[in-house]
């Protein structure tokens, strides 16, 4: 199918889009790679009355990396943070899981920020934010703010994103010092959503044994679940609690139960890779 | 409706289309570039694979008036001045990397800037390459073996130290 009609924006600068935005209300979508809001269009199973399409605005093509972390601008696409040289020593997971984004033909369109708005449970990327305990700036008519990931992330396709509001950017923090990172992830075919993922993050103690250890779950729940995962001696406690704190669904995919011991399984291999990296 | 310029394979076409044309459409409906197909119109199958800027993009996933200034190469603009197929377009040719061509033109697009960002591409590498292109005749195999073939074709065209005729 086609997109339904609307009255399209191409603002060239932040402060011009967001005053479209103010005027548009909860009328408007914010379009910048496309390969979301696009196929919801042409299924129609969105119909904004304004699409303010942000792709000629400028100054928001950016990635940094800095000794603090990544900051990701809103017209990065993935394809071009997969390609910055100090992603692996800076933030490793954020590589790791953009390899697992769709095919490298949507990633060269599609872009972090737009997919960290889109807030899809089922995605990679809000599940790194989440569990790195990342931002998103935002700009809005009266300013702008910095949005925590805790709070980011509300529900199924719902972020704390106000109408008229534009997220420029996003912080993903550095890896702590002695510590790894790993995603895993069981998908039908390469490139599909998977049933079920898990981002891990380990940092060893003094000892060279894990000390914190944290996954965040793709897939089964509302919003990217992140958990608490104690290392004792090995890690049959962590997949415990990850399957008490997960809450995944039934589909057409995989049911619940079988979601749930996946994802065990996923969290204990992704911990036992991120703390392989961590030890180097 | 909004009036939009794009270079389609080198030349400079300006059309008037409304927002919420796809470039997909705009490509095959305005500018009569039909070699450009339309699978499932959500991004799953390639087939309206073309390159923004050099780039492999779904052409199902923009608007045309995104698109407005940019570069755009189709399946048309692949071969020579002259209408000799490209080495990418010969080996699909030579593998029988196809059977009934609607897939085609995206494998085309795709493969050629794989192989223009990674001359010679490992087993794995050509999978990854092309497995965001559906197929429903050929199985593949010889799809993968024409990726090979392509990038064998070119080296030998190019010649080993010719990296810039490569790009």
């Amino acid at each position: 199918m086609k997109p339904p009609a609307f009255d399209y924006h191409a603002p060239a600068g932040v402060d011009e889009a967001v005053e479209i935005l103010a005027e548009a209300g909860a009328e408007a979508k914010i379009l910048a790679g496309g390969q979301s809001l696009i196929p919801l269009l042409n299924m129609r199973l969105v119909t904004p009355g304004h699409i303010v399409d942000v792709n000629r605005v400028a100054g928001l093509g950016f990635v940094e990396a800095g000794p603090d972390g990544v900051r990701v601008g809103a017209l990065a696409r993935h394809s071009q943070v997969e390609r910055l040289p100090e992603l692996r020593r800076v933030q490793p997971l954020l590589g790791q899981a953009l390899r697992l984004v769709a095919h490298p033909v949507i990633r060269n369109r599609g872009t972090v920020v737009g997919s960290i708005a889109h807030a899809d449970p089922a995605a990679e990327l809000p599940a790194v934010l989440a569990l790195l305990g990342g931002s998103v700036q935002t700009r809005h008519a009266a300013g702008g703010r910095t949005i925590p990931a805790a709070e980011f992330f509300v529900g199924p396709l719902e972020s704390a994103l106000e109408p008229g509001e534009l997220a420029v950017s996003v912080f993903f923090p550095a890896l702590p010092p002695r510590s790894g990172t790993a995603f895993a992830e069981t998908a039908r075919r390469h490139g599909d959503y998977a049933i079920a993922g898990v981002a891990a993050l380990v940092t060893l103690g003094p000892d060279g044994e894990p000390e914190r250890a944290a996954v965040a779950c793709v897939g089964v729940g509302p919003v990217p679940i992140v958990v608490e995962t104690p290392y004792r001696a090995g890690w049959d406690g962590a997949a415990e609690a990850v399957a008490a704190a997960i809450e995944p669904e039934d589909d057409i995919h995989a049911t619940a139960a079988y979601r749930r011991h996946l994802t065990g399984v996923l969290a204990v291999r992704a911990l036992g890779q991120a703390t392989e990296e961590a030890r180097g | 409706m909004n009036e939009i310029t794009l270079t389609v394979n080198g030349s400079v076409a300006r059309v008037v289309v409304p927002a919420r044309r796809l470039l997909s459409d705009c490509l095959r409906h305005d500018l009569g570039l039909t070699g450009t197909h339309v699978g499932c119109e959500h991004g799953v199958c390639g087939c309206c694979t073309v390159l923004l800027d050099g780039d492999p993009i779904r052409s199902c996933l923009m608007l045309a008036v995104t698109a407005d200034g940019h570069e755009i190469t189709t399946v048309e603009g692949l071969a020579g001045p002259g209408g000799e197929l490209s080495p990418v377009q010969r080996a699909f040719h030579e593998s029988h990397a196809l059977q009934c061509g609607f897939c085609t033109p995206g494998f085309l697009c795709t493969v050629t800037a794989l192989l223009r960002d990674n001359p010679a591409p490992t087993e794995a590498e050509a999978l990854e390459g092309v497995s965001g292109n559906l197929c429903r005749c050929t199985g593949y195999q010889n799809i993968v073996k024409a990726v090979h073939r392509a990038a064998e074709l070119t080296a030998e065209e190019t010649g080993p130290d010719d990296d810039e005729a490569v790009r």
